[in-house]
């Protein structure tokens, strides 16, 4: 099963035009499925099925192959994402300094675990492995902005504020 | 029209690292603080790489003088401006101070940071505008493309790099010249040239630095390798994560195109040579180089066993050659100044330098490029400037996530490829990561085991299942239940991963584990036979109380617990209710008057019900 059920009723007014005007581009391209991916989840947020469909047409790559790729790269999500995304770096240089003090701090506010949406659709939780920014550690990534030196009260409180 | 004269250039680092404290908001303020004073056509802003010091960040650096200023703010800029462009005086309270003697250190050669170290893969970075490949010729760039092309045959090329010494600085050390040899011996056409930049270690970010701070260099040395094994083209495999890498080799390839010094018919010459980008996709094991060519190639990034190499049978299975951003980055220099000047710098069997990405509990954090043959002593002490906080030292891990922890003993070993192996340790491609007495050996262990097994692609069954058995004993004995026995089991499936695993992502998994074990075995111990945490961080193994006999009732932790778990009114002796403690220690850093123990293996008795302060009695 690629997608639930609640998303298919959703998918099926994909506008797939995006998508396949990309997919003019690639039309030459030799291996760029994981560029193809990535493209298309710059568009859609995440990986629907119907563009997965649609891009197994028109590459010629079998969908197991396209499920094998999005399940291995650590990159793709075939679930929607929330309205904002909190990516906690737990790097080694994070790590020592206190990250997973500051999972368990927000996974217990949100009520959901890292890997998740909240019920609301507000945030998305993922715990990532290094950004490389080690000199802040501890750091998190709230909606592509980085924000260093975190605490456990610190990181509730900004993502609390975001409506 | 000329570009002006100009009588002061101020270096701004607007790496990544910088750039997140703030670098930007800088830049913005001294543009506009320099239009409006007038002496926009005097003095001239440079947004370099990485200048390394980044716990300082955002750093400044003012020629010709070189004045080093730390931490600067958009606030702080019309000072700047006022006092160092205008009056030439120093702002005094922007100098890096020395945290022991508090003297100040105005001027960057000075700086204890940078006194033992040696850049020479890093010399253009933090020195010159990456997105500028004027800059770049100017610091002489694109010579030695030049040299190579116009008087060495390919086999001189290989030869110069052979003799230079030069090992691979991925992290295996294998002789990157015998490699280049090996792919212009293979038969077979086309040719690959690919750079390996998918630098997913934790606490390693020496390649995204280099390639932010100096893309032109690792150009450079990919078309003299192009050149020297018979390649036309060349892939740059580099991590989605690092957005400014990419844009500024994006940036390089079009000026270094334009200029004719890629592309085709380099330097005029019959030899071509295109660059590509690939962006990886998030997959540790694609740092593994067969796995790297499969992604590529549009697959998942499953390694296959070798032999064939990649120099035989690589990307398209055609012959390949690949190294780290590092190795390449060092060649152009190699070319340019011979093998014999870098076979004399660093160690005997390791020339060159070795750039490490310094973290940790150390007091300066940042990116750092010294000598081979170094002590690890150096590196910490002299360069890092000690642990932060007066804590005691407990260990240094090198190598990432499938290096190994050294201790205290092994501090005054020498810095190179052959010597961290046999300490257990790898030099990896690079990251060095400190940590204090606070930090559980045990639970270290098992960080990175936790990384290294949510990485293991699955292939193979040592390193898929090997791996999630040790994480099973190690997590016993992180939570108190282990057993004696499970410490030779780990040493036992640590011995069948090493030997059977398909690549070394599966052979170097237990490495983090068998050098804590050798070095610090006493504290599995504990954890075992005692139910101590020594380092009172094995969360299962550590209680927070509030001290009964020092509260003051005041409230603070029980209105910063993250979970309200604290009980108490005004002027009662605050309870802590263990059942939903996170243990997240944020009532021990809040508490006014230090009165939260945190303890592991002892119990400590408190009142079971509210009672005012000062009335527990035992």
């Amino acid at each position: 099963m690629l997608v639930d059920q609640g998303n298919k009723v959703a998918e099926q007014e994909l506008d797939l035009a995006p998508l396949d005007e990309m997919l003019d581009e690639f039309a030459e391209e030799h291996g760029a499925l994981i560029p193809i991916m990535q493209r298309t989840q710059g568009i859609y947020g995440y990986l629907p099925q119907a563009a997965l469909r649609r891009i197994s047409e028109r590459t010629g790559a079998p969908l197991s192959q396209l499920y094998g790729v999005a399940t291995f790269y650590a990159q793709f999500s075939l679930k929607p994402k929330g309205r904002h995304t909190v990516d906690l770096c737990d790097g080694t240089a994070c790590h020592v300094r206190g990250m997973p003090q500051i999972v368990t701090a927000l996974e217990n506010d949100l009520g959901v675990k890292a890997g998740d949406t909240t019920e609301d659709g507000r945030v998305t939780l993922q715990v990532v492995f290094c950004l490389g920014s080690c000199a802040l550690a501890p750091v998190a990534v709230i909606d592509g902005q980085i924000v260093g030196r975190l605490s456990p009260q610190k990181a509730v409180q900004l993502v609390r504020k975001l409506d | 029209m000329s570009e002006p004269i100009y009588r002061a250039d101020v270096l701004v680092c607007a790496g990544t690292s910088c750039e997140s404290s703030g670098a930007r908001s800088v830049l913005a303020a001294l543009t506009e603080e320099l239009a409006k004073t007038g002496l926009d056509q005097e003095v001239r802003i440079i947004e370099t790489g990485c200048r390394g010091f980044c716990s300082m960040g955002p750093v400044m650096i003012i020629y010709p003088e070189g004045v080093f200023y730390c931490q600067v703010k958009a606030d702080d800029v019309p000072e700047i401006v006022e006092e160092t462009l205008l009056k030439g005086r120093i702002v005094q309270r922007l100098v890096f101070t020395e945290t022991e003697s508090q003297m100040t250190v105005p001027y960057y050669e000075d700086i204890p940071f940078y006194q033992k170290q040696q850049r020479v893969t890093l010399h253009n970075c933090g020195v010159i505008d990456p997105t500028n490949i004027d800059e770049y010729i100017a610091r002489g760039g694109y010579e030695a493309l030049g040299k190579a092309l116009g008087e060495m045959s390919p086999q001189q090329v290989i030869d110069e790099v052979k003799t230079s010494g030069l090992r691979g600085r991925g992290g295996a050390g294998f002789l990157t010249g015998l490699k280049w040899e090996f792919t212009a011996k293979a038969a077979g056409n086309p040719k690959y040239v690919v750079c390996n930049a998918d630098e997913g270690d934790p606490g390693a970010f020496m390649d995204r630095s280099l390639i932010e701070g100096d893309p032109h260099t690792l150009l450079e040395g990919m078309a003299i390798c192009g050149y020297a094994v018979g390649a036309s083209d060349g892939y740059v495999y580099c991590r989605a994560e690092y957005p400014l890498a990419i844009k500024h080799l994006k940036i390089a390839i079009e000026q270094a195109e334009a200029y004719g010094l890629l592309g085709d018919n380099v330097f005029g010459t019959d030899f071509s040579f295109h660059v590509h980008i690939k962006e990886g996709a998030g997959a540790f094991v694609c740092g593994e180089e067969t796995a790297l060519l499969a992604s590529i190639e549009g697959r998942r990034g499953e390694p296959r066993p070798r032999p064939p190499f990649p120099a035989v049978s690589g990307l398209w299975a055609k012959p390949t050659n690949l190294n780290n951003v590092k190795s390449y980055a060092n060649v152009p220099q190699i070319i340019l100044r011979g093998a014999e000047w870098f076979s004399k710098i660093g160690a005997e069997r390791s020339p060159g330098t070795a750039i490490f990405a310094l973290t940790g509990k150390v007091l300066h954090t940042g990116l750092i490029e010294v000598p081979m043959g170094i002590t690890l002593r150096e590196i910490i002490y002299d360069i890092g400037g000690g642990v932060e906080g007066g804590k005691k030292f407990k260990a240094v891990q090198t190598g990432g996530p499938l290096g190994g922890c050294l201790p205290e003993e092994q501090l005054d070993l020498k810095v190179d490829f052959d010597s961290l192996r046999q300490a257990g340790a790898v030099m990896g491609s690079g990251g060095m990561i400190v940590v204090d007495e606070d930090t559980c050996m045990v639970e270290f262990s098992k960080y990175f085991l936790t990384f290294a097994t949510a990485e293991s692609c699955g292939k193979c069954v040592p390193c898929r299942m090997g791996g999630r058995r040790m994480l099973e004993l190690l997590t016993k004995i992180t939570e108190g239940k282990g057993t004696l026995e499970d410490i030779d089991e780990i040493d036992s499936i640590a011995a069948g991963m090493a030997a059977g695993s398909l690549c070394s992502l599966g052979q170097l998994t237990p490495g983090p584990i068998l050098s804590t074990l050798r070095y610090f075995r006493d504290e599995f111990v504990a954890h075992v036979t005692e139910g101590r945490c020594p380092a009172k961080q094995c969360t299962a193994l550590v209680q927070y109380y509030v001290n009964p006999e020092t509260c003051k009732g005041c409230g603070i932790c029980a209105r910063n617990c993250p979970v309200n778990v604290i009980e108490g009114g005004r002027r009662q002796i605050h309870i802590i209710n263990q059942d939903g403690c996170i243990k997240c220690g944020t009532c021990l850093e809040v508490c006014p008057f230090d009165s939260i123990l945190k303890v592991s293996g002892e119990t400590v008795e408190v009142p079971t019900e509210l009672i005012p302060i000062g009335t527990w009695a035992k």
